[in-house]
């Protein structure tokens, strides 16, 4: 290749300072830099706070699992769960969970089909996040419904008892739109990794983990035709899991917006859900990655200005959540209906007003912190509103599910809900299950998208000093 | 990669999904058949203390069902009979025949004969004799053609599937009510004139009959 000589003046000029962003990798890192820093977490020796952070959630994950085998074995009779408050925590966990699982397909899908670009640094951990929420939020359901064993009769399976599940139950629907959304998460983390897992296995030094990084990178050579079929496979699978951002919380929302009670049959429940789930998954993911980045000294990939744009999302979400209760209690005044009206007099001032005020201070005062830059900036900050963002996204949903049911039409019918001590138990196990899988998964896999990280590098862009073919060289 | 994977794995992925169809279908098929009441009830015939032949008694000697089974019509119980039934006929005939011992001795010191309960529902199920019975379900329904056992055994699935069959479409079963017990009984020879004649009376006896062949869940599981 012979050298172009440009005319002077066909030379771009370069935006000025003030107007140029913060680069997504800082230092103008090199892609072997890149490649090297990320696979060090995965590839060095694991560090002592792996271990800690094992060594406390494989016990709750055990947990966990005896006190499913207790439960199965015994009956949902160990909750707290009873006439008239019979969903009780169970599917306050549920919803939590899910709600959580969120941010991973909004940061994966739309923000990809946005062309956003800062996705990358956190796409990957979010998507993990996501499977791994989901996999806690289906426990409960499942060992909710009693038998668990009977599990098999929520699908249309052909059976002996002539029976078939009922298409006009939300909760039946739900049943497909987690399992459609667990899938296609699946999938779209799995089509995302294939790349990277090649990078793994070529740069293994034992046969066992170039046979295992092998064989599920299929076989990748990083070739055009794989590079041009995996681009089009991965636009497909976000377009795919796009509507499923919105449909899955819409429709855990209907469990409850389909039924007659007041407080849980408004209109408003599926935006309202889908703003909540992203807002909740967005805290999520604000608590795992912000300690993350520093631990895996992988600050220079995943910099303040990514913390800073996810906290302006969560501000986003936040304050449409904020606005959906204010409506809410609007829509309960203009209504004239004095049962909706009880319903959230009730929340407020019932019995369960705690639950009501940690609820607002927790998802609409905290977030508007956010609107201040110095907050933004600061990493422990940030770091423990996004705590208070999950634990008022908690509340939220105890408040839902909770206070409605507990004070219904029927005054003889009304009760208070007690949680047993297997009830908490539990809900805290599924943070066993959950953080024993998202360590395993920070030791197993690269924890960033490396070769999308390397695209969005400022030397990437071909105009770029040290970007783009060198003249004469050879690429 | 050559270093990793032989050239032969590349026909791997096609082999192993070809294998997880066949073996899920292997699966699919083998619940469907041995799982399922057809298979694990039907043809059910323990060992009775007494090897009482209906085929003797009600098939060749014509006595009706109710002789012994006193309480159907009433009752949500058919009951089997207590050996003074028996004893009725049996201490004039055979009255010294070594088959009948059990009965006699149950006759004499009133303990009842251990007989083997062969059709049984689960008991979330609630049914009612009673409530067939009288509204021109036959016995042969439920219990097949009991005068042609020697020794009775279970004749039908008696699954959900197999009560919801007839509840879904009472009209294809119903019979006049005095051919309940008759369990050879047809509208016809003819099997073409059998099913015509069902057509007309079946829904005719539906509506008389108020019969409501309920299909919500409570019904049953009550």
């Amino acid at each position: 290749m012979s050298e172009v000589a440009i005319p002077p003046t066909l030379k771009i000029q370069a935006p000025p300072a003030e107007l140029e962003r913060e680069p997504l990798v800082l230092n103008e890192r090199p892609p072997g830099w890149i490649s090297d820093r990320i696979t060090s977490v995965v590839e060095g020796k694991a560090p002592r706070w792996w271990w800690i952070g094992l060594s406390i959630s494989v016990p709750l994950m055990v947990m966990l699992f005896c006190v499913l085998a207790y439960l199965i074995s015994t009956g949902v009779g160990i909750y707290g769960n009873n006439q008239p408050i019979m969903w009780g925590w169970p599917i306050v966990n549920f919803v939590w969970w899910i709600g959580i699982g969120h941010a991973g397909t909004l940061i994966s899908a739309i923000l990809f089909l946005l062309r956003q670009k800062w996705r990358t640094a956190v796409n990957r951990a979010a998507e993990a996040m996501t499977i791994f929420a989901v996999m806690c939020a289906g426990i409960f359901p499942l060992i909710h419904i009693g038998r668990a064993w009977l599990g098999w009769w929520l699908f249309p399976i052909p059976n002996a008892n002539s029976i078939w599940p009922q298409f006009r139950s939300p909760l039946m629907w739900d049943v497909f739109a987690v399992s459609t959304y667990f899938t296609v998460s699946l999938l779209f983390w799995y089509v995302g990794l294939v790349p990277d897992l090649a990078v793994m296995r070529d740069r293994s030094k034992t046969k066992i983990r170039k046979f295992l990084y092998g064989l599920f990178a299929l076989g990748w050579t990083g070739s055009n035709r794989h590079w041009s079929n995996y681009e089009k496979a991965y636009l497909i699978l976000a377009g795919l899991s796009t509507p499923l951002v919105l449909s899955v919380h819409s429709i855990v929302s209907l469990d409850f917006a389909v039924s007659q009670l007041p407080g849980w049959h408004t209109t408003i429940f599926p935006p309202y859900f889908v703003a909540g789930a992203v807002f909740s998954g967005f805290g999520m993911v604000l608590t795992l990655l912000i300690p993350l980045r520093r631990l895996c000294n992988l600050e220079e990939v995943i910099t303040v200005r990514h913390i800073e744009l996810m906290c302006k999302v969560t501000l986003a979400v936040g304050s449409i959540v904020g606005y959906a209760y204010g409506m809410e209690v609007f829509i309960a005044w203009y209504s004239g209906s004095p049962y909706e009206k009880f319903a959230f007099w009730n929340r407020a001032f019932g019995p369960y007003w705690w639950g009501y005020w940690t609820m607002i201070i927790c998802n609409v005062v905290v977030p508007q912190f956010f609107w201040s830059k110095k907050v933004r900036t600061n990493m422990l900050v940030v770091w423990v509103l996004s705590i208070f963002v999950n634990i008022g996204m908690w509340f939220e949903r105890f408040e839902i599910v909770i206070t409605s049911l507990s004070r219904e039409f029927l005054p003889s019918n009304w009760g208070y809900f007690i949680p047993t001590i297997w009830d908490i138990l539990t809900f805290l196990g599924t943070f066993g299950l959950f953080f024993t899988l998202f360590l395993l998964f920070l030791r197993f896999l690269p924890m960033i998208a490396i070769s999308e990280v390397k695209g969005v590098t400022p030397q990437a862009d071909p105009h770029h000093p040290l970007g783009g073919a060198k003249p004469g060289g050879h690429h | 990669m050559s270093d990793i994977f032989p050239k032969w794995t590349n026909q791997l992925p096609v082999k192993i999904i070809a294998g997880a169809i066949l073996a899920a279908t292997t699966g699919v098929a083998g619940v469907w058949y041995y799982f399922t009441p057809k298979y694990t009830r039907v043809g059910y015939q323990p060992i009775q203390p007494v090897p009482f032949s209906h085929a003797v008694h009600a098939g060749q000697l014509g006595v009706d069902c109710r002789y012994c089974h006193t309480d159907v019509e009433e009752s949500w119980y058919s009951n089997i009979p207590a050996a003074e039934t028996c004893m009725k006929c049996h201490n004039q005939v055979l009255p010294n025949d070594p088959r009948l011992a059990v009965v006699r001795e149950s006759a004499a010191t009133g303990e009842p004969i251990p007989w083997v309960q062969i059709h049984k529902t689960p008991d979330y199920v609630y049914f009612n004799h009673s409530a067939h019975v009288n509204r021109g379900v036959s016995c042969v329904e439920c219990h097949g053609q009991v005068d042609q056992m020697d020794e009775v055994y279970h004749a039908k699935p008696f699954s959900m599937t197999f009560c919801l069959d007839c509840h879904r479409n009472p009209a294809a079963k119903l019979r006049p009510p005095d051919k309940i017990t008759d369990l050879t009984w047809k509208w016809s020879d003819d099997p073409e004139a059998a099913a015509k004649a069902q057509k007309e009376n079946g829904s005719k006896f539906v509506t008389d009959w108020k019969v409501e062949s309920m299909e919500n869940c409570s019904a049953c599981h009550r």
